[in-house]
């Protein structure tokens, strides 16, 4: 590390890995973070989201970071790769696309080559859920979950915090009662939704209320018990009349295959349009973690309407990445 | 011809209820005599009987596990019939029943004829299952006769169990009339695709396909059925149906409910499934993963009261290695199983002596006795005078850590790696040679 950049950039903190080898610097689940570290993460993405580019232009300047993509992610992969690079690190992508995933070379290997390399920050993006577990606790480095399989997101969650926070016109910080007497629905797939687990196992620890909508197939009875603070809702216009926050989710059509959805019947009980969100929550912030199927689970009026911070949940996603590389890379400290 | 006296233990022999202080003669591969302390030593002393002082030790039957996988042939990288019975000596096996999920799997004479020939190396006495079906495939069945001249002691298709009803019931008749038990992993592998872990709010948190409870006693339920038809309709041979490692209260109530009306349905219970819940699975520890899958609260709770109440007849490991790096892989990626050989007995020790009160006679019925009944292995699970000379000694008092890196088997895939544990094997005699020695 040359010596000009050391005045600003973190530094690896000597840290004592947790028993399980996972470094501090990692987030795997939403549920390892205490209330307190995610406020430290809000504070750090609203001052990196508030100062001028320039300020931090260098803050992990020749830092390198991988990301390991097995899952395509325009959205989520973009983010990441900005948020780094508007801090100066180092990124390189080795994704299944780009067929530089050696074929049938393990996760781990793949992860020790990586660090070979001289990567500092694994993001990994895989649909087998608790892939994150096995590559952080092989490559000891720290490791951000960008999306495993069913499991988590939890990324996306805090950026989704953040986004409730600005919109609620509270301030950005995490205490158990943050979000007293706020009902936050979410709508949808919940079945193979990581973004709904990662948002029903942070929200309630603040005081949300969170409803989880849809139907038997994709919602079973069994989700309740994520946490507490959760109830089901098979109804969406009941689900709507209690909540300020209306979170949508994606209809993985792929994922449907062998199910007994209707897709009409689905449209018509679970879409959020402007007649329903009118009659029923029309003061609501609407939300969709992308990509969107405008027309299906949400229609286009709805989507780019005045109650929508869906554009907003996408640049408090480099906010939030930002902060959480900055993390990372500073042994956990944020 | 070579003698050997175990002498000032404490001998336990579930046969014969005998639970006291008793010295054993063993004459070349056969138990030759039990006699009071000291009576036996002028005989000993006239044959020149090695003498093996056991005091402070508890001398019982060699265990007998009717459920392990030796990986030969076709997989000798996991686990050999010789580092697998090694394994077994250590843990204080003398016998075990290898199942056929080989590659190529084990549905013929000639191959079970392979896994007992001499050149295997195996330290203790091996019995193999052979597949119920060709490559058990589930569609038709194999040659019992045959597999059972050449040495199979029973038939069952394990990890892909006979799903379709008119071969379960051919299977069930041909067994009975072999005379050996049908024995059947109860699962709905209909059902089960992509499934890695228990069903419920664990599997839905940690985004893993669950496995029901319904997949396992409805197969259970099936098989009950079938044997019942079979049984009343008075003809033919009464039929033996053996459940592998059951791991839900729901397929044990149905086979409580089968022992009482009288029906041949015998069971076993794997260690890990009374001593873990699916909570093991929490970070996606590849260790705990395993087929039947860990189980909730109540269902590894039922397991402990069918092995106390009877219901379960025997303990049995279903000791399945697996090489370093196929563990360490994916959840859902990673084959399921884990070896178990080596700490059964300090398992069940701990589960049933310790927290439940077990009397050991009991415990060793259901590790030695019982597996070798259901089995029909002759002369094996007692200590009786012409029995074969199969005997472990352990200490069950004190205590040892077990390190995985330390056992004879290739694997070391267990989720009690580093465990103190109570009981220790100290040794392990099969049919007069001893094998192994702490
Ligand atoms: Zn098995």
């Amino acid at each position: 590390m040359p010596k000009k950049a050391t005045a600003q950039a973190p530094q690896p903190k000597a840290t004592t890995p947790s028993a399980d080898g996972i470094h501090p610097g990692s987030l795997l689940s939403i549920t390892q973070l205490s209330l307190e570290e995610v406020s430290n993460i809000l504070a750090l993405a609203e001052r990196l989201a508030g100062e001028p580019q320039s300020k931090h232009a260098t803050l992990l300047e020749n830092r390198k970071l991988a990301l390991l993509f097995y899952e395509s992610s325009t959205r989520t992969r973009t983010s990441f790769e900005l948020a780094a690079k508007s801090l100066g690190a180092m990124t390189t992508l080795v994704s299944d696309k780009s067929s530089s995933i050696e074929k049938g070379e393990s996760l781990k290997d793949t992860g020790l080559t990586l660090r070979a390399l001289g990567a500092e920050c694994i993001i990994l993006r895989h649909n087998a859920s608790g892939s994150p577990y096995l590559l952080a606790k092989h490559t000891g480095l720290p490791v951000l979950n960008a999306g495993d399989g069913m499991h988590e997101h939890p990324s996306q969650a805090l950026l989704d915090l953040r986004t409730i926070l600005s919109r609620l016109g509270k301030k950005q910080a995490a205490t158990d009662t943050t979000l007293d007497g706020i009902t936050v629905c979410i709508t949808g797939d919940i079945l193979h939704s990581r973004v709904a687990r990662s948002n029903a196992l942070l929200l309630p620890r603040l005081g949300a209320k969170v409803i989880l909508c849809g139907p038997q197939q994709l919602l079973p009875p069994e989700a309740v018990d994520l946490s507490t603070g959760i109830t089901l809702e098979r109804d969406f216009d009941k689900a709507l009349q209690q909540s300020q926050v209306a979170m949508m989710l994606r209809i993985q059509k792929e994922r449907l295959a062998g199910m007994q959805i209707d897709l009409a019947d689905y449209q018509k009980q679970y879409q959020l349009n402007e007649d329903r969100y009118f009659k029923h929550a029309p003061t609501a912030v609407v939300m969709h973690p992308g990509p969107m199927i405008r027309g299906l689970e949400i229609t286009a009026d709805i989507a780019d309407g005045p109650s929508s911070a869906i554009e907003e949940q996408v640049r408090n996603g480099l906010a939030i990445r930002m902060a959480l590389l900055v993390r990372a890379l500073n042994g956990g400290a944020a | 011809m070579k003698s050997i006296l175990i002498k000032g233990g404490h001998l336990i022999d579930p046969p014969s209820r005998t639970d006291r202080p008793r010295d054993l003669l063993i004459h070349d591969n056969k138990i030759v005599e039990l006699g009071d302390p000291g009576k036996l030593n002028a005989t000993a002393k006239k044959e020149g009987a090695e003498v093996i002082d056991a005091t402070g030790l508890v001398v019982a039957p060699g265990l007998v596990d009717i459920h392990v996988h030796l990986r030969e042939p076709g997989q000798g990288h996991k686990e050999t019939i010789e580092s697998g019975t090694k394994a077994g000596a250590m843990g204080g096996f003398t016998a075990l029943c290898c199942m056929p999920n080989t590659s190529p799997v084990n549905d013929s004479p000639e191959i079970t004829r392979w896994m007992l020939s001499p050149e295997r190396n195996a330290v203790i006495r091996v019995f193999p299952v052979a597949a119920a079906t060709r490559g058990s495939m589930g569609e038709a069945i194999t040659e019992y006769g045959s597999l059972k001249a050449a040495g199979a002691v029973g038939v069952s298709d394990d990890g892909k169990p006979v799903l379709q009803d008119a071969i379960m019931h051919q299977a069930l008749i041909a067994a009975a009339r072999a005379g050996v038990p049908m024995i059947q992993h109860a699962e709905n592998t209909k059902i089960t695709v992509g499934a890695s872990m228990n069903a419920g709010a664990r599997a839905f948190r940690l985004g893993l396909r669950g496995m029901s409870v319904e997949a396992e006693s409805g197969i259970v339920e099936r098989d009950i059925r079938l044997v019942r038809e079979l049984t009343t309709s008075g003809k033919g041979p009464r039929p033996h149906l053996h459940v592998q490692h059951v791991s839900t209260a729901k397929a044990m109530e149905a086979i409580r409910h089968a022992k009482r009306a009288g029906l041949h349905v015998t069971c076993e219970v794997a260690p890990h499934h009374f001593m873990l819940t699916d909570e093991a699975v929490e970070g996606y520890n590849t260790h705990a993963k395993m087929n039947p899958p860990l189980r909730g609260e109540a269902d590894r709770a039922a397991m402990v009261t069918a092995l106390l109440d009877g219901t379960a007849d025997c303990i049995a490991t279903d000791h399945a290695p697996h090489a370093v790096h196929e563990k360490e892989q994916e959840f859902e990626k990673a084959p399921n199983g884990i070896t178990g050989l080596e700490t059964s007995l300090s398992l069940s020790i701990k589960m049933l002596h310790h927290q439940h009160r077990m009397p050991l006679l009991r415990l060793i019925h259901l590790m030695s006795t019982a597996p070798a009944h259901i089995m029909g292995l002759r002369g094996r699970g007692t200590l009786a005078p012409e029995a074969f000379a199969d005997v472990v000694l352990f200490d069950p008092k004190s205590t040892w850590t077990f390190n995985a890196r330390n056992s004879p088997s290739k694997s070391r895939n267990t989720p009690f790696d580093g465990h103190t544990l109570p009981g220790v094997v100290k040794m392990t005699i099969s049919e007069g040679r001893i094998v192994y020695r702490s």
